[in-house]
């Protein structure tokens, strides 16, 4: 098993309120290499949560989240906050819903930059990225062009590129497929599909689950009686963003 | 040192997969000015090719900090190492006046808010980074010009300037200016204090560009504090929370701005515009 | 009262001077001093500086060091600007002979000790004699490093950069190095110092030298001293050598000589006539033009007819920054 997740919960303590949110509770499942696990469950229920904790976007309150890398098993709930750097530059990617993009800084430049800091060499790193970027149908013109100027729709696309652009072993996926047309949705999926093969092991979140129907294995599924402490009706509050 | 709202959280190991060894190690830094405790028991750690961001209202003693790792000044307390040939394994703070400051010379940079503090303004530009070079102990003239030429474009100004006096120049180009003048030696360690604050939004938006290219082509550590959240998520890795002197939360950039387990620090996050 | 009888009633009173003026304590710690810069070359001695009858910047720093070292056998030279003949120097050479009957002269090779206001005489000084200078500002860091204690720390460190920096503005904005005069100096590869404000032409006349000079300054009460057979450097680039003076095209008006400092003397008509400055070395050249050449003795000279200087090697071919 690449990743077991065991005991996993998250809580927020939002210090002003004096509240604590719980998110999700007692969360167990397994994933193996080039297995595609969709998150589901209603609006809310914390599936972006998961995404984060696992990625320590978020610091998980219980439980542990065993990943097999290329250095050994690690519990990545615990793993110290360098070490998760040397993961996340090396074998596990996220996807996130949206592009955070830099000003003055052109599209490809984004796409090429992890393969920079990878120490690939510029000309290559930036061929590589012209390439998925055409890959994902963005207009070549806009390859020069600042993203902060971009539709949703293209920034996405720049995003997708620049988080896969680089081959990791363990994905996640938020929300990839919002404001992409149809498409262009089809394009990720293809994607995903060879990184699949590959042996890459996915696990997302997708608001159009019918688009990766074919590639999912499992289903981890919160639902609001996971989600304790919080009652009935009331909505998660966002601490982030 | 941590806040105790930490204990909501599964406690971290050590690290073991990073195969260098911490550059830096700070531990236990105190400073009184008079009765304030600009820095009350500060510990850090910048791993080899890190970019560590500090953040903390003005007064919470993060410039001390710098200043205290910059071997400008003397903590009242505390130890501290850099893993550089020569000192590996020293407290710094225990070191000659003469050996401070080649240490400070040879393997530390500074980038200050203030050009004024950074530069020489009446002397040339070239002449700034070339100041550096002759300290370190170069006494050929051709030697100089080819450094700072190398420095002044690795921080992308204008060479056809490069004669030209500070005094005479933006913001932004003083603090390339300031930037060349620090990697002119090679150091391991960058430490910039508000390196873009009073600058214009775009040229702000370029020299952070070049910050983080440089970091990525050089490998080089650096400590960046800013009041300035966008920035620090830019460019640090990990960011430490500083309030009163002391730190109160120190993780992942995205983590403690996402999901920050400090009182203060979700205070500080959700104040942003 | 009149003076006769004022005269009759201090008569028991009267005391002499002291022999060359300054007491006996004030001789002997200058002559500590003296020692002790010696011990340290270019090393700048912090020193009492007694008054005098003369006013501070006008050689009381020079003139002290001389009174310590003269005796009743010296034989004593002084010139300002290398003229022997100038107000300054005459009063000064007066004034030391009054106090210590030592005998004076103009002639460089017959002196003992030549105290002097900002030149180095054209023939060459040997063992037994000791040249004097005057220092206005003994301090060579002081454009850059304004603070005393600030200077003290970078000498005591020889963190000397900065010096270096200066050289490199001048490069770049004027291709030339542009200290005239006082231009710094690297003594024993140690101490960085001023050498007073003597010529660029005279700086190489310090480095391993058969005499003893010494550099004073009685209103900054700090005295210094190059030994002789002592390295002295002025600052350079390695790459970019200094240079001294190019007078290779001058003739001196009074003797027809060429390749010795000159003055230059402007004209009514906008030209230039030019003279030699060390008036000494020039009266004996007029002497022997007159009177043949055993009118006088006239020494080796640092720099030869053709201009080269007597160490081979020290002075390298110019060569200009890229």
């Amino acid at each position: 098993m690449l990743l077991t997740v065991q005991n996993y919960a998250k809580h927020f303590l939002i210090h002003h309120l004096g509240r604590e949110v719980a998110v999700f509770e007692g969360l167990n499942f397994t994933l193996d290499a080039g297995q595609f696990a969709l998150i589901s469950g209603p609006n809310g229920v914390g599936k972006s949560t998961l995404l984060r904790c696992l990625y320590r976007s978020y610091r998980p309150t219980h439980g542990s989240a065993v990943y097999q890398s290329a250095f050994g098993a690690v519990d990545l709930a615990r793993l110290a906050d360098v070490d998760v750097l040397v993961l996340r530059r090396t074998e596990i990617g996220f996807v996130t819903q949206f592009l955070r993009p830099r000003p003055r800084v052109t599209a490809l430049e984004l796409v090429a930059e992890p393969l920079l800091e990878a120490g690939h060499a510029p000309e290559a790193a930036r061929a590589e990225a012209e390439a998925l970027l055409a890959g994902f149908g963005l207009k070549p013109g806009l390859l020069h062009a600042y993203p902060t100027t971009f539709s949703g729709g293209e920034q996405q696309k720049v995003n997708l590129a620049r988080a896969l652009i680089r081959p990791c072993r363990l994905l996640l996926l938020d929300e990839p497929t919002a404001s992409l047309d149809a498409a262009t949705r089809a394009m990720l999926v293809e994607r995903l599909t060879t990184l699949k093969a590959a042996g890459v092991a996915m696990l997302g979140v997708f608001h159009h689950p019918e688009d990766v129907a074919a590639l999912i294995d499992l289903e981890v599924h919160l639902t609001a009686g996971a989600a304790l402490a919080a009652l009935p009706g009331e909505e998660i509050p966002h601490v982030a963003e | 040192m941590l806040a105790t709202s930490n204990r909501r959280v599964v406690p971290l190991d050590a690290p073991r997969l990073v195969t260098q060894r911490p550059l830096l190690v700070a531990e236990g830094l105190v400073k009184h000015y008079g009765r304030i405790r600009a820095v009350d028991g500060v510990s850090l750690s910048v791993y080899p090719g890190e970019v560590l961001g500090i953040v903390g209202e003005s007064g919470s003693g993060k410039s001390s900090v710098l200043r205290l790792l910059n071997l400008q000044e003397d903590p009242d307390a505390g130890r501290y190492t850099l893993d550089i040939p020569a000192w590996r394994g020293m407290d710094l703070f225990g070191l000659s006046r003469f050996d401070k400051r080649a240490v400070r010379t040879r393997h530390i940079g500074i980038v200050y808010q203030n050009p004024y503090l950074g530069l020489r303004m009446s002397y040339t530009s070239s002449g700034n980074i070339a100041e550096r070079v002759l300290l370190a102990g170069e006494r050929r003239f051709a030697a100089l010009r080819e450094a700072a030429q190398e420095s002044l474009s690795a921080s992308e100004f204008p060479l056809d300037r490069m004669d030209d006096v500070p005094r005479a120049l933006s913001g932004g180009m003083q603090q390339r200016v300031q930037l060349a003048k620090a990697i002119a030696l090679k150091p391991a360690l960058l430490l910039l204090d508000e390196p873009t604050t009073g600058l214009d939004v775009s040229v702000q938006a370029t020299v952070l560009d070049t910050l983080k290219r440089l970091q990525r082509e050089r490998q080089i550590s650096m400590i960046i504090v800013s009041h300035d959240l966008g920035v620090i998520r830019t460019l640090a890795d990990r960011v430490m929370v500083m309030y009163r002197g002391k730190v109160v939360e120190v993780g992942l950039v995205d983590q403690v701005f996402e999901d920050p387990q400090d009182a203060y620090t979700q205070q500080l996050v959700h104040a942003k515009l | 009262m009149t003076t006769s009888r004022l005269k009759t009633l201090t008569a028991n009173r009267e005391q002499p001077y002291s022999y060359a003026f300054l007491d006996a304590y004030a001789k002997r710690e200058l002559r500590r001093k003296i020692l002790k810069a010696i011990a340290v070359p270019g090393y700048q001695v912090p020193y009492a500086s007694r008054e005098l009858p003369i006013a501070r910047g006008w050689g009381t720093g020079g003139l002290q060091v001389t009174l310590s070292l003269v005796g009743p056998q010296s034989v004593v030279k002084v010139i300002d600007q290398g003229a022997d003949d100038s107000v300054n120097a005459a009063n000064l050479r007066q004034f030391v002979a009054r106090m210590t009957g030592a005998a004076t002269t103009t002639d460089t090779l017959q002196a003992t000790l030549i105290q002097s206001r900002h030149r180095v005489p054209e023939e060459r000084l040997r063992e037994h004699q000791t040249l004097i200078l005057q220092v206005p500002d003994p301090e060579p860091l002081r454009r850059i490093e304004s603070n005393m204690a600030r200077a003290r720390e970078l000498h005591a460190d020889a963190e000397y950069g900065q010096m270096w920096l200066v050289l490199y503005e001048q490069l770049v904005r004027f291709r030339r190095y542009m200290a005239g005069a006082s231009y710094p100096m690297m003594v024993h590869g140690r101490f960085v110092m001023s050498p007073s404000p003597i010529p660029r032409w005279d700086n190489p006349k310090l480095h391993q030298a058969a005499h003893l000079t010494l550099l004073s300054a009685g209103r900054e009460k700090r005295l210094y001293a190059v030994p002789p057979y002592t390295d002295a450097y002025s600052l350079e680039f390695e790459d970019v050598p200094f240079e001294i003076e190019d007078q290779r095209q001058w003739v001196c008006a009074r003797t027809g000589a060429r390749n010795k400092f000159m003055n230059e003397i402007p004209l009514p008509d906008g030209g230039a006539k030019y003279e030699i400055s060390d008036t000494g070395y020039a009266d004996k050249l007029v002497e022997r033009a007159i009177d043949g050449p055993e009118a006088n003795t006239l020494g080796e000279t640092y720099y030869d007819d053709e201009g080269n200087f007597y160490h081979a090697g020290y002075l390298k071919p110019p060569r200009r920054p890229a």
